[in-house]
């Protein structure tokens, strides 16, 4: 899908421009921005970042693992009796399992990252448009759907006047 | 040395006038733009002795073993132990700053955040050497891992070692992560600035493709939100695990249920320390100035400030808890602190843990950067030498009198004591080359916001 890569100078002249756009009922494909904006990811479209359920269910699957690792070891595999403890001594036995746990949900937490962003990727469309240099410096943009012939102007006309700076066309 | 307030507004971090364009430039031209680094060279010659005394220590040990150490009968735990809590409570402070401080919202940790957290990188790096070169084989340290072997052994799960080893484990690969996070949108800025081949790539691989579209920066503020709600506890049990490798066992001095709190408020009083001293060293080299001010020396001065407040009452429950007790062996260990051969090291541990840093009361002591300097210099020395007296006192005033020693420091006890500053010097250094040191999204982020109000 093609789209139109509109290029600002600045957080609130795209925050402006964004809700212009949608205020006029035109898509709002995605936004680039060199730091999070709250208020462009609700106008684009606030989808649920999907990494928490990732990582609460790693963790604890793998502190419950560790700790069925410490039980069948310390209890069938390798009994020692350390000055009449139980065998199964359960008061220090969540030590560990909380420590890989956390570790477990990190690690799940940074995989689900990677697959909700589509990371990592050797190249975007994005990339492609000649205006996107600064896209993770100091300049701020939108992705809005170029529609058809005709139809374009009056959308042009109400980005150049919220202060874009420049439009450039993309596949993707 | 003193700072100015910002004249405009007190209550704003960053001078007024910032731009991400301005942002960007003063921390990345130093990584990227051909620059005179003399200053920096002077460092790395200056550090490479102790990184070859620190590597020769460890040949040393794996291939001698652990008499080379000052250690004996009585005192069986010395600088190895010591060490371990002396690093892992510097690499304490830089998961705060940025957990703690990310939950609580203060927006003073954007400038500081980056190099803190790699400070705690190399530090838990540094700390997980010594519990394995103290070991008396220390080549077979990897039994501590459970793995299925001929010789059918499982590790000892309520041994206080494993807890270490998981526990530093965990919280190592854990900050990579959580460091590595944050650096993947400044990687990205770098990978476009770059104007060499090797720069765009080597940062290209860093930023994973990443081009900063609003679902990125959702996904990648949930996470960060998320681990740095890990990381707070995390970072507290794996200091409340340190303290227990004390507390679990029945020596007077060392059985309290206050180690473990007591030896976090520690961790994070020298971890602060360690940032005001490695916030000086990076504004004044690498001319950030206008980023690291007078609110962030201000904010972690009183944290340091109620740090020691804590500690003192720690110290002062000790006392106190010794006595109530009743029992001779606490009793005689307390008085033996302060009359035994270590009373000056116990002297100069309560001046520079308790006395000095009640100068910054002073909101004039807390602007002036050499008196910041010096008091947390103070800390990290006396919060050494306060591990260490835990070690040597209670070791050597045992409840057997004709166990008791006095120890005697090694020169591999000399070389451990003083090689890993340098080697630590030696990475963050490489790191203040190769990488941003100042997040600057982060910056970014609290420039558009306090432009905004």
């Amino acid at each position: 899908m093609k789209a139109l890569v509109v290029e600002f100078p600045s957080a609130p002249s795209v925050t402006k421009a964004a809700e212009q756009v949608r205020a006029r009922g035109y898509p709002l494909l995605d936004a680039v921005t060199p730091y999070p904006l709250e208020p462009l990811l609700r106008l684009v479209g606030k989808r649920p970042a999907g990494v928490r359920t990732p990582m609460a269910v790693a963790g604890f699957s793998v502190a419950i693992a560790f700790y069925v690792l410490q039980y069948w070891t310390a209890v069938y595999a390798y009994p020692v009796n350390s000055g009449g403890r139980p065998l199964n001594s359960w008061p220090v036995f969540p030590l560990v399992p909380f420590e890989v746990g956390v570790l477990a949900a990190a690690v799940a937490g940074f995989a689900a990252f990677l697959v909700r962003c589509g990371l990592p990727r050797l190249n975007h469309p994005f990339f492609a448009a000649p205006n996107t240099a600064r896209a993770t410096q100091d300049r701020f943009y939108l992705l809005v759907d170029p529609l058809e012939d005709g139809k374009t102007a009056p959308l042009m006309a109400l980005l150049f006047d919220a202060g874009a700076l420049s439009v450039c066309e993309t596949e993707g | 040395m003193s700072l100015a307030q910002p004249a405009s507004n007190p209550r704003l971090l960053l001078p007024s006038g910032v731009s991400d364009a301005g942002i960007t430039a003063d921390v990345a031209w130093p990584i990227l733009e051909k620059r005179r680094w003399t200053k920096w060279w002077i460092a790395i010659v200056f550090t490479l002795p102790f990184v070859a005394a620190t590597l020769a220590g460890l040949v040393g040990l794996f291939w001698e073993g652990v008499g080379l150490w000052g250690i004996n009968t009585t005192n069986v735990w010395g600088i190895a132990i010591a060490n371990y809590v002396w690093w892992i409570g510097i690499g304490n402070a830089g998961t705060l700053i940025s957990g703690l401080l990310l939950l609580t919202r203060q927006g003073w940790r954007a400038s500081i955040n980056r190099f803190a957290e790699a400070m705690t990188l190399f530090a838990v790096s540094i700390a997980g050497i010594f519990p394995i070169i103290h070991l008396g084989r220390p080549q077979y340290f990897y039994w501590l891992a459970p793995y299925p072997n001929t010789m059918t052994l499982w590790p000892q799960w309520r041994s206080a070692l494993i807890w270490d080893f998981w526990s530093i484990l965990s919280y190592l690969l854990f900050s990579i992560l959580f460091w590595y996070l944050g650096l993947i949108p400044d990687a990205a800025t770098l990978r476009d600035r770059a104007k060499s081949r090797f720069g765009q790539r080597f940062f290209g691989v860093l930023a994973l493709g990443w081009r900063g579209s609003a679902y990125h920066w959702h996904v990648h503020k949930t996470l960060q939100l998320t681990l740095a709600a890990l990381a707070v506890p995390l970072v507290c049990s794996v200091h409340s695990i340190v303290g227990l490798d004390f507390a679990a066992s029945l020596m007077p001095g060392w059985q309290e249920p206050i180690f473990p709190p007591y030896f976090v408020v520690g961790a994070m009083y020298s971890g602060f320390a360690m940032v005001v001293l490695l916030a000086l060293g990076v504004r004044w080299g690498l001319d950030l100035t206008g980023y690291i001010t007078a609110r962030h020396f201000d904010a972690m001065a009183l944290m340091i400030l109620m740090a020691a407040l804590v500690m003192t009452a720690s110290y002062a429950s000790e006392w106190f808890t010794a006595w109530y007790s009743g029992e001779h062996a606490e009793r005689s260990l307390i008085a033996f602190e302060f009359t035994g051969p270590y009373w000056p090291l116990y002297g100069l541990l309560l001046l520079f843990n308790c006395i000095l840093p009640q100068l910054l009361w002073l909101p004039a002591a807390r602007r002036n950067l050499w008196c910041l300097a010096v008091v947390s210099i103070g800390i990290l020395i006396g919060m050494w030498l306060e591990r260490i007296l835990i070690i040597w006192n209670t070791l050597g005033h045992d409840r057997l009198p004709s166990m008791r020693h006095t120890f005697v420091m090694s020169l591999t006890d000399w070389t451990f004591l003083f090689g890993p500053l340098g080697l630590f010097a030696f990475l963050f250094l490489l790191f203040a080359r190769f990488f941003p040191i100042v997040s600057m999204y982060e910056v970014r982020e609290l420039a558009h916001a306090e432009a905004a109000s």
